[in-house]
């Protein structure tokens, strides 16, 4: 139990990185997110659970602002990262998804060479001096997606080439090589096969260090495993939000006890 | 709930009765009645589109051969001065030696008529090698040139020998003298390279397709620079950033329906706005080019944007997820990827536009011109107009010649839509 105070004790000092205020989200006439408040701390692993429609990709794809390119889809109240307001008309959605970096469902590298791949973020954004400074950014992040060892002699072949796991890591390293703040993740693994989920998880604990990171998933067992915090959605509310432990060991809300111990979802 | 007591077996199906049997064996002969009513179908439309080759091929291949006469010419120094080659006499050279074949023809008439055996295009033929080498003056020259058309009919059987004299365009003594060349294996069929190298003419033994290739080729390649760009534009515009709504419906439709507008419409425009409004010089190139990519823009739009919403959109969002903008998600990945399947559309509306006729008729395409246009301002035919014009022409040759130039055209829309096909499968992708 003195661990757990322990931890708690960090949480605590966190710096919250993106908070929401009241964020109501519309797809046309549908609303998809009633009110939601939450604070995501910085350097940490926040999980987003909750059965299908339940709201919680759309409540990620609102952070980087993907929904924008949904037609008809509008966003009311404050996201904040940083205590910046991102849905200020001042803010460049450009920049924002570079601070913001976004890993999806499937596998969706370029049709391109694995080096491409991940240097494409930096090449658009010119956040290197000299060709040497390039392959010095693509390598370090072949290396913290965990994949520099597998693919250092083949950068030249085509990123569609990998297995799907090490597809979904080679993602993870395009997404590093913008050097974002907050790294989001929808459902990372639920296209992979056990072994390669394994090992995206590890890295999303190693990633934690430099980044934070907010993943989606439908796997209770991975977001136990992963993260730190956990908040629970359903039907497009914010039901619960707690660190990890106490929602898997003594929910509040019976809606939570529910969805955790199977009888929905 | 009476039912449920009533025994099972009444309410289930018995499927070893002949009833049963009777029922499969109607039902497999119904499957095989429709196979065998597709297989009539395609086996209808392979004998229209046999026949339709048996037909050109039939009559075509003789204008891939050429009847000509080998003999030797003297080159006269009294018809050709040196300094004024151009200007020389080469009538009476080929005639004076041709004439040396047949010394015994004497009387003015009759030498008309063995005159007459020849290609008027013998003596330019002549004139061409004195040109290319002034030596030959004073020499005697070894030279292979067509026969006249009508000859050239009759050593192809095309004209019959055994119908009345008066009936056909070779009269007895010809005939007489022909064979006599004939004995004497001076006569030759050699591929017809005129039929290529050559532009139109009416003499059908010198005219060739090459003036409506060349005509063919600067259209297209008009129509091409001015719908792909065009095309691909606005393709990108309405599929990627139009806001969806009443307008870009509007669009839309009207897209549609201006692929659907018959071309000769087109060519109606394309006569009072390009060379009534504008002044553009009629019959060139560079308006048929236009009135043609009028057609071609809509099958280029409605290709593109097929090819753009087929490029899956998670490659949009991996590439607005790194922060790429709206132009470089459409210039870096979707374009490139959608590119093959671009350039299958645009292949397709450019075959289309090199078979359409009627617009190039208006706007007067159809000119008889005797040499390749120099660029996409000189009048110029195109090659389904000149295969009009032949198909027009009175003189016996032009039949297989017109049969000849429908072949080349088919020749060129097969490669070009074999191209489409191979492009298709040699980019397909698959996500």
């Amino acid at each position: 139990m003195d661990v757990q105070v322990a931890e708690a004790g960090t949480e605590q000092k966190a710096r919250t990185k993106v908070s929401a205020r009241d964020v109501d989200v519309f797809y046309g006439d549908k609303q998809a997110l009633f009110g939601v408040n939450i604070d995501i701390p910085e350097h940490q692993v926040t999980a987003m659970i909750g059965p299908s429609g339940c709201g919680k990709s759309t409540f990620l794809r609102c952070i980087n602002r993907m929904n924008d390119t949904v037609d008809g889809a509008s966003v009311r109240g404050l996201i904040a990262i940083d205590g910046q307001d991102i849905y200020d008309g001042r803010i460049d959605v450009v920049q924002l998804r570079a601070r913001v970096g976004m890993v999806f469902q499937k596998p969706n590298p370029f049709p391109k060479s694995i080096f491409d791949n991940i240097a494409y973020g930096p090449r658009i954004h010119g956040t290197f001096g000299h060709k040497d400074e390039l392959e010095g950014i693509v390598q370090t992040s072949l290396e913290r997606a965990g994949l520099w060892n597998e693919v250092k002699d083949r950068l030249s072949e085509p990123g569609t080439g990998l297995s799907g796991g090490q597809q979904q890591r080679l993602c993870i390293a395009r997404a590093v090589a913008v050097s974002p703040e907050v790294i989001l993740m929808d459902e990372p693994c639920s296209a992979l096969d056990p072994i390669a989920t394994a090992r995206v998880e590890e890295l999303i604990d190693e990633l934690r260090e430099h980044y934070t990171i907010v993943i989606v998933t439908h796997n209770m067992q991975q977001a136990a495993r992963v993260s730190q915090k956990t908040a629970f959605f359903h039907l497009g509310i914010l039901v619960e939000y707690e660190a990890t432990e106490q929602i898997f060991t003594n929910p509040r809300d019976e809606r939570t006890q529910g969805y955790i111990t199977g009888r929905y979802g | 709930m009476t039912d449920m007591t009533a025994p099972q077996h009444e309410g289930m199906a018995d499927w070893s009765s002949d009833e049963a049997a009777k029922r499969f064996r109607k039902r497999h002969a119904a499957d095989r009645r429709l196979q065998y009513y597709g297989l009539a179908a395609i086996g209808l439309a392979m004998a229209m589109m046999l026949t339709l080759f048996a037909s050109l091929i039939g009559t075509g291949y003789q204008a891939f051969v050429q009847t000509k006469l080998t003999f030797s010419v003297y080159v006269d120094p009294e018809h050709v001065d040196r300094d004024d080659i151009f200007g020389g006499n080469f009538r009476s050279v080929v005639r004076d030696s041709f004439q040396r074949l047949f010394p015994d023809v004497t009387s003015p008439p009759e030498q008309r008529d063995l005159f007459n055996l020849l290609s008027s295009g013998a003596q330019l033929q002549v004139r061409e090698r004195v040109l290319d080498n002034p030596d030959l003056i004073g020499r005697e020259v070894e030279v292979t040139v067509p026969f006249a058309d009508g000859v050239d009919q009759l050593h192809k059987g095309v004209i019959p020998r055994d119908v009345p004299e008066a009936q056909r365009r070779v009269n007895d003594r010809q005939i007489v003298w022909f064979d006599e060349l004939l004995e004497d294996g001076r006569v030759g069929t050699p591929f017809n390279w005129t039929l290529f190298f050559s532009a139109d003419s009416r003499f059908p033994e010198l005219a060739g397709l090459a003036g409506a290739i060349v005509g063919s080729f600067y259209a297209l390649l008009v129509c091409f620079l001015l719908s792909f760009p065009l095309g691909i534009a606005a393709a990108i515009y309405l599929e990627e950033f139009a806001p969806k709504g009443r307008w870009s419906d509007i669009l839309e439709v009207n897209i549609n329906n201006l692929a659907a507008v018959p071309s000769v419409v087109f060519g109606l425009l394309g006569l009072a706005v390009f060379i009534q409004f504008f002044g553009l010089p009629r019959s060139t190139p560079l308006v048929g080019g236009m009135v043609l990519s009028l057609m071609t823009l809509p099958t280029i739009i409605i290709a593109t944007r097929a090819a753009l919403k087929a490029v899956p959109p998670s490659i949009r969002e991996a590439a607005l997820g790194v922060g790429a903008s709206p132009h470089q998600v459409v210039l870096h990945h979707v374009l490139p990827l959608a590119m093959p399947g671009i350039m299958t559309g645009t292949i397709i509306g450019m075959a289309q536009a090199l078979g359409e006729t009627a617009p190039l008729l208006l706007i007067g395409m159809n000119a008889f011109i005797t040499s390749p246009p120099g660029g996409i301002m000189e009048s110029a035919t195109a090659l389904p107009t000149q295969i009009f014009i032949w198909a027009d022409s009175p003189e016996r040759g032009f039949v297989s010649r017109t049969s000849a130039a429908i072949l080349v055209l088919l020749g060129f829309l097969i490669m070009m839509n074999g191209l489409a096909v191979f492009l298709r499968n040699r980019f397909e992708r698959r996500w």
